[in-house]
């Protein structure tokens, strides 16, 4: 167990940014729920916005691989 | 470290980002910008598979089309539509550029997933360079289709005049994060994706855990098969709406 | 995740420290910080991948996607070829049919034709056989009725005769002279009135 502090915050730091990862994947599935919901309502127009939905997936994701990344950079290369 | 301890009784050895070295294919010396690597070999291999879907498989120009031909039929129908539903029909003449960029995207992704295989999309200089492509080209027709007028992206002019600065300035560096986004969004799936995928398969070394790191191996891989395509399909996606945003800033 | 990447980064800090230890791992070479991040190599991904995308550019643009373009719009131009041929079959099958219910009520008319100058022979013939027949009766009866005439004419000059020498014999008998004539004359009278 020995190591010195630096690193105990750095892991600290990495493990924290983990719960941004987790908050994106509510974002997607939040996404995801109410499209499903709003196309059961409206099957008929739920076709033309499968664009719609895979951009907002991907914005939302995207926010979630930026704390990874964060994580990454915070592993590697601090 | 407790975890370390762990790993060293039972000969756990996790790499996951061991498949991700850039190595020389015929010397084990420097990389210089020229070498041939792994890099080149994967980026060589996808070349091929389009030439394979696309020119292979629809070499017999057949009215009722072989199974190759219908799947490059598809290929095309999919990019052709995304551009002409979102960018519009004025897009339309961005459509092999939008089509090298999905073709090359969606076959990096699925030949990485092959085992032994190099994901030259998950490095960050690859994606990075794609969507610097991307998104210099876009301003580049922005300018020189609207001019001055292609600012206006910036400049909202549905909304009050006091809240325009402000909004402007969030347009400036959403506009100038969405190289970043797109870059990171493609490059952290395929990371993550595949150093998930090694991990699990460095716990299948333990006899008490294999069969649950097999079963979690074989779903991630079917997940990751998905995510390859989906990714693919978001970055083109996003590069029509880059488009239109540039072919018709006023909306 | 992140945990899991601990692991790599002490596994790679393991292999810095000591390289035999690697080696017992069956490993020939281990990633040392993130492979991503390592700006030595990055020259050398850029510069394959322009190569690469120049390359599947030209393959795209030039090749592919005319050629599947040309397939897509022949397909298209066959399939509205093929709807417009299968508009005029559906005209040619209607006149078809059309021609095909005329023919059939000519062919009725025709037989109706047919049946009803059968029917007229028929008539024509029977009505013949029947006037022929009518014919033979009307002479057999007349041939008839000349004969019974014939047999009571003879029955009436029998009748006669034998009258007249019954009368005769009797005015013999009651010791006149038989006066042929005279005799003849009152059987006449007599029998003109009894025959008819």
């Amino acid at each position: 167990m020995e190591g010195n502090i630096g690193e105990l915050g750095q892991y600290i730091g990495v493990g924290l940014t983990a719960f941004g990862m987790g908050f994106a994947a509510l974002g997607v599935g939040n996404v995801a729920g109410n499209f499903l919901a709003g196309a059961l309502r409206n099957p008929s127009a739920a076709a033309g916005q499968t664009a719609t939905l895979f951009i907002g997936m991907a914005f939302a994701e995207a926010l979630g691989i930026f704390s990874f990344l964060v994580a990454l950079l915070l592993m590697f290369a601090v | 470290m407790a975890t370390e301890a762990h790993g060293e009784a039972t000969g756990l050895s996790f790499h996951p980002m061991d498949q991700f070295i850039v190595r020389p294919l015929f010397s084990d010396g420097e990389v210089h910008w020229y070498t041939p690597t792994n890099v080149t070999l994967w980026m060589f291999v996808i070349v091929l598979a389009t030439l394979a879907l696309l020119v292979m498989g629809s070499r017999g120009r057949a009215i009722v089309p072989t199974r190759g031909q219908s799947v490059a039929e598809m290929a095309y129908g999919m990019v052709h539509k995304m551009i002409a539903d979102i960018a519009g029909k004025d897009g339309l003449k961005y459509f092999p550029y939008i089509m090298t960029l999905f073709m090359f995207i969606v076959f990096a992704n699925l030949l990485g997933l092959l085992p032994m295989a190099f994901t030259v999309t998950s490095h960050i200089a690859v994606t990075g360079v794609l969507a610097l492509a991307v998104i210099v080209g876009v301003t580049v027709i922005g300018f020189v289709k609207n001019g001055v007028h292609f600012l206006d992206l910036f400049w909202i002019r549905s909304a009050p005049l006091a809240v325009r600065p402000i909004l402007a300035v969030i347009e400036v560096i959403s506009y100038f994060v969405r190289p970043l986004s797109l870059s990171i969004r493609l490059a952290g799936n395929m990371i993550a994706g595949h150093a998930v995928i090694k991990v699990f398969a460095g716990f299948a070394a333990i006899a008490a855990v294999a069969p649950v790191a097999v079963v979690a191996v074989v779903g991630m891989y079917a997940f990751e098969v998905l995510v390859a395509f989906v990714q693919a399909y978001v970055f083109t996606i996003l590069t029509c709406v880059y488009l239109k945003d540039a072919l018709h800033p006023s909306h | 995740m992140i945990s899991l990447l601990q692991e790599a980064a002490h596994t790679a800090a393991e292999h810095t420290e000591s390289v035999a230890s690697s080696v017992a791992h069956g490993e020939t070479e281990t990633a040392t910080g993130l492979p991503q991040l390592d700006m030595t190599s990055f020259g050398n991904q850029i510069f394959w991948l322009v190569v690469a995308l120049v390359v599947l550019y030209w393959i795209v643009a030039k090749v592919a996607l005319p050629r599947i373009g040309a397939v897509l719009s022949d397909r298209q131009g066959a399939i509205t070829g093929d709807l417009m041929a299968a508009e005029e079959f559906k005209l040619k099958a209607r006149e078809a049919e059309a021609a095909y219910d005329k023919a059939l009520a000519d062919a009725r008319a025709e037989a109706g034709k047919i049946v009803a100058a059968n029917r007229a022979e028929i008539q024509k013939e029977l009505d013949a056989a029947i006037a022929h027949a009518d014919a033979e009766i009307a002479a057999r009866v007349a041939g008839s009725e000349q004969r019974i005439r014939e047999i009571r004419d003879s029955a009436d000059n029998d009748a006669c005769e034998v009258a007249r020498d019954v009368t005769a014999e009797l005015v013999r008998a009651f010791g006149g002279t038989v006066d042929q004539a005279a005799v003849d004359q009152a059987v006449d009278n007599r029998m003109r009135g009894a025959l008819q």
